[in-house]
């Protein structure tokens, strides 16, 4: 490599004398995607623990006897809509429409308060029933596994409001569009390990 | 503690109450009694200097990655002066408890010690160094301004500091965990461990982990995105490269660390059954999940050692790394093998044969690329002009110790040995061997080699070299007795000893935890002496050791801006390349520097976080979730400021190059 | 690297590189994951198959479906930011297995040695 530039005689340029600052926020999104990932290690671990401990019911209840698959399918829908309103809001980002942006964003977040009012339905039955997170490694492992999930949903919720409320204040400019981009990764991200839940969780929990 | 049983807990203080208080360990007692003497003397003399503006504005709130990077070894440096005083009296305790002998202390507090000893040196010690080192000189050796999020960087040191901070009160407000640095359940369970020891580990580890795997994304990204131009991933400095390869290894693992300690506190304040003995728990599980950090873990901490030693070899041998791209595949072949071998940490507990040989097997494999890097190290040195200066000192004690601690760990990674010698005294020569010789060894490296470019003055050599023999000679005598007596079959943690044959080789070793006293006393004079004879020691160049590298090629400390302008790369040894072709130091036509903004979020969210965690251990729920809310509301009010930058006017950076020009010309 | 000096941060000046997004790429995405949903509830609240064979597919459905999330909702692309984005997940694909897979491996083998179970006393001395 170095003989190459070496044997060059025109003058070589060891300084950027022309140089531009870096546009703010240019690693932001990157950044935002490998937090993503050391999240989805958390969730990892959480998967680790229902597989190895989620057949301990400890002469408990079981998949079997507490999941209401129909219920599931109603909340699995709910993040699924909410995904495609996400999408429409960052396409009417694309367009430069701020209220468009907004409104979509607002959709999305009633799926999510959706999803999490079901999700709440959910633990609430179970925990009248008596299948509480102490009562075996299996609920504990269930409730902590969907219950992480639930909280990443509401801190998304959340980040809507107050990333609606800069939209508000600021419109579409470069940081609103980027915080518009990291939000959707973050809720696509948790669509993608919902997907995990449903399947492991409750489907395969119920298979067996 | 509390040997009696825990009072109730109250609405308003939860389970505090002055019963926390160790009124009854008269060692506390006077430690507490220096502590605070010691802080009302700092505080008065900060107030009387009228330094708290200064602290307040240049360093508590600073996003430079220099300044931060300081703070981070200064922390490292008072957590260290705390976990060998833990040490020291460990070493003093095992010699004193023989011949029916109790010792000085009691099961309770010796239990808290090496408790603590270990948590801090890892995590308060270990990172904070290596954490404050990678924060110092990556941005400099890739070319770069700062890192990719200034603030974030500020954020996770203070959160780092938070978690030490709360790991300090319990010193003084309650007590420690008892459980040995990792916490297995279940004695770390509420049933076996009900009181706030284990609440103060888990809280401390969690407000730092924060910080940690915070950074570890800041480095990552800095690395990937703002090298210097023409700087592609095979022309990175070693340093760079093991750096980058240790955050990843920071971003991949941490979080298993929070996630199991999530769990495990769960199991302490909700009454689940993860790790229980009931209720289809499983105890070894999280023996399972905690290896699966732990063992990335110690990558995590000689990785970026192993690139200072490439970096000081091969400049004080005034020769090209040998082997640069193996050295760049033996570090990444490290980073994904190191996933592969957690479970040598508990052959013992029950797997079955096949399991053990994976891992014993995986084990000794991760040996190689560890081993070729020796030999790059060793055959950039042959032939080299070697200047045996501190830093390349320090760097042929850690191949020869090292190189023992090596061996050692392969001959545990062989399962049937591994059953004879686990838990014993051997397997701690073996990881102090490693980590002794290896990560501090190296960091003493980093620092003699690194301080001449953070303060403009090298380090005096003669206390350096006193401190160097004491720890090398120290370290030998305090460590090779304790191989000898796992050998023998003591195991780890023990208190007091029957057998009056082992008592010699306790005092071996003590006498060797004295002589690395001194060494860490020679070391504290040797940078109190430089400090005093500054103007003597000075170096105006900002290449005191003829560097290959680009730290080397600005002004010793760097200006703020680190670069007038960023320099353009065409060869591996940047800084050697261009002086080897006589580049020319650009002189005018300096622009705007656009740069981040302090900013005082940092420290006080990590505040909240500090107060959260403390209210947590003493179950002050309200507390707890006014500072949670208080966080949160500070975190989403941070976002609501887009303006985080600033110009720095060309006309200050004209002054600024025009001094470091007159200053050369004056050297030269 | 290329010698031009800007080529090393694959973008242009004064712009943040985003995905772009389209309506297709999301009505495809939304479709295909209604349906690689749809099947897997339904194999498992019909049960026209064995239990073997519906857990074998609704894995495989699952696995497909978080391609499909990547593809279209996060525009996961080998290119974006340089491949970075790509080369992480697939490094964090591998740790997430290693750790699955090694703990189930790992703790099956632990309860199966270790679990407290009626041994055949037969076979004691």
């Amino acid at each position: 490599m170095s003989s190459k530039t070496i044997t060059a005689e025109e003058p070589v340029q060891f300084y950027d004398l022309d140089e531009h600052a870096h546009p703010e926020g240019h690693s932001t999104m990157l950044g935002f995607w490998i937090y993503l990932m050391s999240d989805c290690l958390i969730f990892a671990i959480l998967f680790a623990c229902f597989g190895v401990l989620g057949a301990n019911y400890a002469a408990g209840p079981a998949p079997k006897d507490l999941f209401d698959l129909k219920l599931i399918a109603l909340n699995t829908a709910m993040l699924l809509f909410s995904s495609i309103t996400y999408g429409f809001a960052v396409l009417q980002m694309q367009m430069g429409k701020v209220r468009g942006t907004q409104l979509w964003l607002a959709v999305t977040g009633l799926f999510g308060l959706g999803f999490l009012g079901i999700e709440l339905y959910e633990f609430y039955h179970l925990i009248e029933i008596g299948a509480t997170p102490q009562r075996s490694a299996f609920l504990s492992s269930f409730f902590t596994l969907v219950g992480t999930h639930g909280l990443h949903v509401t801190f998304g919720v959340i980040w809507l409001v107050v990333l609606m409320i800069q939209l508000g204040k600021h419109g579409l400019i470069a940081a609103n569009k980027r915080r518009v981009m990291c939000l959707s990764m973050f809720w696509h991200f948790l669509d993608v390990i919902w997907i995990g839940v449903f399947t492991i969780v409750y489907l395969m929990g119920v298979l067996r | 503690m509390t040997p009696h049983p825990a009072p109730e807990a109250g609405p308003f203080l939860g389970k505090l109450s002055f019963d926390a208080l160790p009124f009854h360990e008269p060692i506390l007692i006077v430690t507490f009694a220096v502590v605070v003497l010691g802080a009302i003397g700092v505080v008065g003399a900060i107030t009387k200097f009228r330094l708290w503006g200064y602290l307040w504005n240049d360093w508590f709130t600073t996003v430079d990655h220099k300044r931060i990077g300081i703070m981070y070894m200064i922390l490292g440096l008072i957590m260290f002066l705390r976990g060998f005083a833990d040490a020291i009296m460990m070493r003093l305790q095992q010699v004193w408890a023989f011949n029916g002998s109790e010792g000085y202390l009691n099961a309770h507090h010796y239990d808290q010690i090496f408790t603590a000893h270990g948590v801090i040196m890892i995590f308060f010690v270990a990172m904070p160094f290596i954490t404050g080192l990678m924060n110092y000189i990556v941005p400099l050796q890739i070319g770069a301004r700062d890192v990719s999020f200034p603030f974030l960087n500020n954020f996770s040191f203070w959160m780092t500091a938070a978690g030490a901070a709360l790991t300090m009160i319990s010193l003084f407000v309650g007590e420690y965990a008892q459980t040995g640095w990792l916490a297995y359940p279940p004695l770390s369970g509420i049933a076996y461990s009900p009181s706030v020891g284990v609440d103060y580990y888990i809280w401390g580890l969690q407000i730092a982990g924060v910080g940690t795997t915070l950074s570890g994304i800041n480095l990552i990204v800095t690395i990937l995105k703002l090298r210097a131009p023409g700087m592609g991933l095979m022309k990175m400095p070693v340093f760079t490269w093991t750096s980058l390869c240790s955050n990843i290894l920071i971003v991949a693992s941490f979080p298993i660390l929070t996630a199991t300690l999530t769990l495990l506190a769960l199991d302490r304040y909700v009454g689940t059954n993860f790790f229980t003995n009931d209720f289809g728990g499983s105890p070894m599980m999280y023996v399972n999940l905690i290896w699966i950090w732990g063992h990335p873990e110690v990558y995590i901490l000689i990785l970026p050692l192993f690139g200072v030693f490439s970096e000081v070899t091969s400049t004080f041998s005034g020769k090209k790394l040998f082997g640069y791209t193996s050295m760049v595949y033996a570090t990444v072949c490290i980073t994904i093998l190191s996933y592969l071998v957690w479970l040598h940490h508990f052959f013992t507990m029950g797997s079955g044969a096949s399991v053990n040989s994976f891992f014993g097997i995986t084990t000794m494999v991760i040996s190689i690329p560890t081993g070729a890097k020796l030999f790059n190290w060793l055959f950039t040195m042959y032939r080299g002009r070697i200047r045996f200066e501190l830093p390349m000192m320090w760097t042929i004690a850690f191949m020869l110790t090292f190189v023992v601690g090596g061996m050692t760990g392969v001959l545990l990674a062989v399962p049937p040995a591994d059953f004879v010698l686990h838990n014993s005294l051997f397997l701690i020569a073996h990881f102090h061997n490693v980590i002794i010789g290896g990560v501090l060894f190296g960091l003493f490296a980093a620092i003699n080699y690194w301080w001449p470019k953070a303060f403009g003055f090298k380090l005096d050599v003669f206390w350096g070299k006193i401190s160097f023999w004491c720890w090398v000679v120290g370290f030998w005598l305090a460590f090779m007795p304790l191989y000898v007596l796992g050998l023998m079959g003591v195991t780890r943690r023990m208190r007091v000893f029957d057998d009056p044959s082992l008592q010699i080789w306790f005092a071996i070793a003590a006498l060797g935890a004295l002589v690395i006293a001194a060494g860490i006393g020679a070391m504290l004079v040797q940078f109190a002496v430089s400090i005093w004879k500054r103007k003597e020691l000075i170096d105006e160049s900002g290449d005191p050791w003829n560097g290959r590298t680009l730290e080397w090629a600005t002004s010793s400390p760097p200006p703020d801006y680190n670069f007038a302008f960023t320099p353009v790369i065409h060869d591996l040894d940047a800084w050697y390349d261009m002086k080897k072709r006589n580049h020319d130091r650009p002189v005018a036509g300096f622009r705007d520097i656009h740069m981040p903004s302090n900013t005082g979020t940092g420290i006080i969210l990590s505040g909240f976080c500090l107060v959260m965690g403390f209210a947590l251990v003493w179950h002050i729920w309200w507390l707890a979730a006014l500072s949670f809310a208080a966080a949160i509301f500070g975190a989403i009010w941070h976002t609501f400021n887009y303006k985080r930058d600033f110009h720095i006017p060309a006309a200050t950076v004209i002054e600024v190059e025009s001094a470091r020009t007159r200053q050369l010309a004056a050297g030269a | 690297m290329s010698a031009d000096p800007h080529a090393a941060h694959g973008q242009v000046h004064g712009e943040i590189e985003m995905p772009h997004a389209s309506m297709r790429d999301y009505l495809v995405g939304f479709v295909l994951s209604v349906i690689l949903t749809a099947i897997p509830f339904w194999l498992v609240m019909e049960r026209p198959l064995s239990t073997g064979a519906t857990a074998a597919i609704i894995m495989i459905l699952a696995a497909a479906q978080i391609v499909v999330h990547m593809v279209y909702f996060l525009h996961m692309t080998p290119k974006a930011e340089d491949g970075w984005s790509l080369t992480s997940l697939v490094f964090t694909v591998i740790v997430v297995v290693i750790m699955l897979a090694g703990s189930l491996w790992v703790m099956h083998h632990l309860n199966t040695n270790m679990m407290p179970q009626v041994h055949d006393t037969s076979q004691l001395p």
